[in-house]
């Protein structure tokens, strides 16, 4: 149980701040326009030299450890549907650290997510 | 079509394809898991030998394939999108998990849980209907 609750910590609080890293980063790069596959190359590559993208990956690779360990104890059906409580996280990180704004609709819809997430605990049993 | 509009439809795009491939990769990962002895303890001997079991089973590695399918397409829209609208937008894929290990893997899910899953989705589309880009940006 408390190899669980560490685990879907590090899934959902780690693995929200690399995505947190990552969107700062593309955001850094610019709107891709060009989708061809050499030219999203090019963006990857030039991804690749932020070191803002290099934390994102580091903390999204320490979330899909945990995700990894988690399946092993966990069914599919309830370690996926759980983790949606990062939505919440990566809404209130998107508004204080990206400075997004966040409408009431968009925080509605997240609060929605949240209650879902708490279904999916509650029916876990 | 109006620059606006060919946002939405190019985020959309990218959307649905994330919410395709992110599902099979998600199962791909827990079938492979599935075949190894459960994470018991954080000790640094049995972690080595628990990851080396994960990378060693070929449904793990096609797992990360559609997975790292599922990333690119998550870079790209975020280079204009804001990550509070794509991040939940992207969950619609929690249906498409559910009924994968519903069908797929065999598994039960408790009525609760699909209650859960059928909330999380009207949470993703309150959110997707609204506009994927908001003016104020990083200070961060």
């Amino acid at each position: 149980m408390v190899t669980q609750a560490i685990l879907y910590i590090l899934i959902v609080f780690v693995g929200t701040g690399g995505e947190l890293c990552v969107s700062r980063a593309m955001k850094t790069i610019g709107e891709v326009t060009d989708f061809r596959p050499h030219a999203i190359a090019r963006v990857v590559a030039r991804s690749l030299a932020l070191p803002r993208m290099w934390m994102g990956i580091a903390l999204m690779s320490i979330a899909f450890f945990a995700l990894l360990g988690m399946l092993s104890l966990a069914k599919v059906s309830f370690v996926f549907p759980s983790t949606a409580l990062s939505y919440a996280a990566g809404a209130l990180g998107g508004r204080y650290f990206l400075n997004e704004r966040v409408t009431p609709q968009r925080w509605f819809g997240v609060l929605l997510v949240c209650v879902g997430v708490a279904l999916v605990f509650l029916g876990k049993g | 079509m109006t620059s606006a509009q060919g946002l939405h439809l190019k985020t959309i795009a990218l959307i649905v394809i994330m919410i395709s491939v992110a599902p099979l990769g998600d199962v791909f990962l827990g079938k492979g898991m599935k075949h190894l002895p459960p994470m018991a303890s954080w000790a640094p001997g049995h972690l080595f030998h628990f990851f080396f079991g994960a990378f060693t089973t070929s449904a793990v590695w096609i797992g990360i394939g559609l997975l790292l399918a599922y990333f690119i397409a998550y870079l790209v829209v975020l280079s204009w999108a804001d990550y509070s609208y794509v991040q939940p937008a992207s969950s619609a894929s929690y249906v498409l998990i559910a009924l994968l290990a519903h069908f797929v893997l065999r598994e039960t899910i408790s009525p609760m849980r699909w209650l859960g899953v059928a909330v999380i989705c009207t949470g993703v589309f309150v959110v997707g209907h609204t506009h994927p880009q908001t003016p104020e940006h990083h200070s961060w």
